[in-house]
């Protein structure tokens, strides 16, 4: 199926070859980054990590998403996403595998990575991260690439391939989970120490992944014969619209613990991201614009009307892309490391080798993400024909 | 709904499994583990077990920074705040940013933050507190670690092995107490005069200080105790004739953020 993949518009040549552009301008720079050492990011002795590990976690969350509309189709037999669950999939492999390059890019010394796996530590969350995330990747690509397959060839998918699709559900969210155990267990960081953590994660992904799954649906169908369908999309808003909701609820949650029990170790990330602390105060119109964004994103899909629209649906489906990204993205790591354990605060913000570098792993996502969508699409309207 | 005593039994185990019978399931898995966390470990004898007291009586600025000097200049630790050639000079941000210290100076609410009050004995305003590892017995960096690259040796003393650390920092987020360093850069260009008998650090990895591990070996004391004239006391726990034991039974010591578990080995005398 992958010769699908190198025959296409002009079009589709020219976003290959600006996302290779992109790549190799990412690769440049991180050679560069080899060399020198992480000190061209702006990472400090007081936030050791920064733009690379956020991406990770928002990336996490696009992955497992992928669950919302697996789940449907093979749990509740609900027929009109077996349209789309290869879209889901596909969307997972692109984004586990920045996962991964993000951990990669974040390390001092990958020339040990392998140090993993050959000193297994099953204490530390990261060992664990590094198995679910490996896993779930390996699974989307045989389960979207065996599905796919045999629907080109209108045979029903092989025995083996059901355990893979049954395990791939549970997985997910296993991943954004372990994600969370990541920062959520450590004792020093209250940013960081709560247990709504992991439901929080869960929460963002089911709204971010499906809200991208309907923005790319609605690309493919405007340029593709392909039409991953209206009720599909409807559907899917419904997803986007119930998770966005829990996540602001559950951002009430935390503040109200926080804010009740009045626990400066607590409160001081919270103030020093929404209000400032001691003059500093770098993000507080990026945490309130994600806030105030993501609140009113929930309000406007519970409306119907706005949801039907596939105008305004695409375009509240942007905001909420925009503001969980935010809240992840950016405010998560900062927030958890702004004050320091000793109370002092060292602001962060990415500097421009570190963006490239993260724009050029963007670049791999989108590629993979492209070629996959390519021959996903080819084979459907090869059906479809 | 009646149940009968075979269900009963099932119940009983099953619940027993899952760990509703309490401690008992953690007993099984991790034995020990659960009063460890919560509480510090009797010593046993013949076991050595490393800890330092600092007398904050005896401290000031000065012999703060004959300490911060003996560690630093042996250990190869890179100053750019203040390189060795003025050419060398960074701007204000990058300073801060790379900065690497094993032991270091500040004040009471940043050392033990959450233990201000809004009167404060006056002497403490004045006061700057020597930090450095805790070497805890409980460390949360080893807990993280993905390679074992830091782990903690059967005297206490929590060690890093710079050829297998991965540089993930994943125990610079674990530190509650901001102990340890990373390489961001290479360091050497900013090392003042290298100790050839002390290894330097490549890019990319982490540090902190190990109670001078390698003096130890030789039966000397660690550098900055031997630098301060009395205001360190350094030993060995487990032993009852210990003068660090002596010391912390006779003065009330306090500790940095004990309530977190983590069991810090280093005390103050304030």
């Amino acid at each position: 199926m992958l010769e699908k993949a190198l025959v296409g518009t002009k079009r589709y040549y020219t976003l290959l070859g600006v996302l290779l552009a992109l790549i190799g301008i990412g690769f440049a720079t991180y050679l560069w980054q080899l060399k020198f050492g992480l000190g061209i990011t702006g990472m400090s002795r007081d936030v050791s990590w920064g733009f690379y590990i956020a991406q990770l976690t928002y990336l996490v969350g696009v992955a497992a998403s992928a669950v919302m509309v697996v789940l449907p189709y093979y749990l509740h037999n609900y027929k009109a996403f077996g349209r789309i669950t290869v879209l889901g999939e596909f969307l997972a492999v692109a984004a586990v595998t920045m996962c991964l390059l993000f951990v990669i890019v974040d390390l001092g010394r990958p020339d040990r990575l392998f140090n993993i796996i050959k000193y297994p530590t099953p204490n530390s969350v990261l060992f664990w991260d590094m198995i679910v995330l490996n896993t779930y990747l390996f699974l989307n690509i045989v389960v979207g690439w065996m599905v796919l397959e045999s629907e080109r060839n209108d045979v029903a998918p092989p025995k083996w391939v059901k355990p893979l699709i049954y395990l791939s559900i549970p997985w997910a969210p296993s991943i954004h989970t372990v994600t969370a155990f990541l920062y959520a267990g450590l004792p020093g960081r209250g940013y960081w120490l709560t247990a709504i953590m992991a439901p929080r994660f869960l929460s963002s992904a089911f709204a971010a992944g499906p809200a991208l799954l309907i923005l790319l649906a609605l690309l493919v169908r405007k340029y593709s014969k392909f039409d991953p369908g209206r009720e599909q999309i409807q559907t899917l808003a419904k997803i986007v619209s119930y998770a966005i909701l829990v996540n602001v609820f559950f951002f009430f949650c935390e503040v109200f613990t926080v804010f009740y029990s009045q626990i400066p170790e607590h409160m001081q990330h919270f103030k020093y991201l929404f209000a400032g602390l001691h003059g500093f105060g770098k993000l507080v119109p990026w945490m309130w614009f994600s806030m105030v964004g993501m609140i009113t994103a929930a309000i406007l899909m519970v409306f119907p009307k706005i949801r039907q629209n596939e105008t305004t649906l695409a375009l509240v489906c942007g905001l909420i892309v925009i503001t969980t990204w935010i809240d992840k993205g950016l405010g998560l790591m900062t927030g958890g490391f702004v004050p320091n354990p000793l109370d002092r605060i060292t602001e962060y913000w990415p500097t421009t080798p570190e963006l490239l570098i993260s724009i050029g792993v963007f670049a791999i996502g989108g590629l993979i993400l492209t070629v996959l969508y390519k021959v996903a699409v080819s084979v459907k309207e090869e059906i479809k024909a | 709904m009646g149940i009968n005593r075979r269900d009963f039994i099932k119940l009983a185990g099953l619940s027993a499994l899952l760990g509703l019978g309490g401690k008992s399931a953690f007993e099984l898995v991790l034995p020990g583990e659960v009063e460890a966390a919560e509480k510090a470990k009797p010593a046993a004898e013949g076991i050595t077990r490393w800890a330092m007291v600092v007398d904050m009586r005896k401290m000031n600025d000065q012999i703060a920074a004959k300490c911060i000097e003996a560690c630093h200049s042996i250990h190869n630790v890179p100053n750019y705040i203040d390189p060795p050639d003025p050419k060398l000079a960074l701007p204000d941000p990058l300073k801060q940013r790379w900065q690497i210290k094993w032991i270091w100076t500040d004040l009471y609410e940043h050392a033990f933050p959450g233990m201000e009050q809004d009167v404060l004995w006056e002497k403490l305003h004045a006061m700057n507190f020597l930090l450095l590892c805790n070497h805890c017995n409980n460390p949360p960096c080893v807990r993280v670690c993905p390679t074992k690259a830091t782990y903690q040796r059967p005297d206490g003393i929590v060690m890093m092995d710079m050829h297998r650390c991965i540089g993930c920092r994943f125990c610079m987020a674990g530190c509650p107490y901001g102990v340890r360093s990373f390489n961001w850069r290479d360091p050497r260009p900013y090392i003042a005069k290298i100790n050839e008998d002390y290894p330097t650090r490549e890019i990319g990895v982490v540090e902190k200080c190990l109670f001078c591990n390698e003096r130890l070996a030789q039966g000397l004391q660690p550098a900055c105790v031997e630098a301060s004239g009395g205001a360190l006391t350094f030993g060995n726990l487990a032993d009852a004739k210990s003068k660090v034991r002596e010391v912390l039974k006779e003065h009330f010591t306090i500790r940095r953020k004990p309530h977190l578990g983590t069991n810090p080995q280093v005390y103050y005398i304030v």
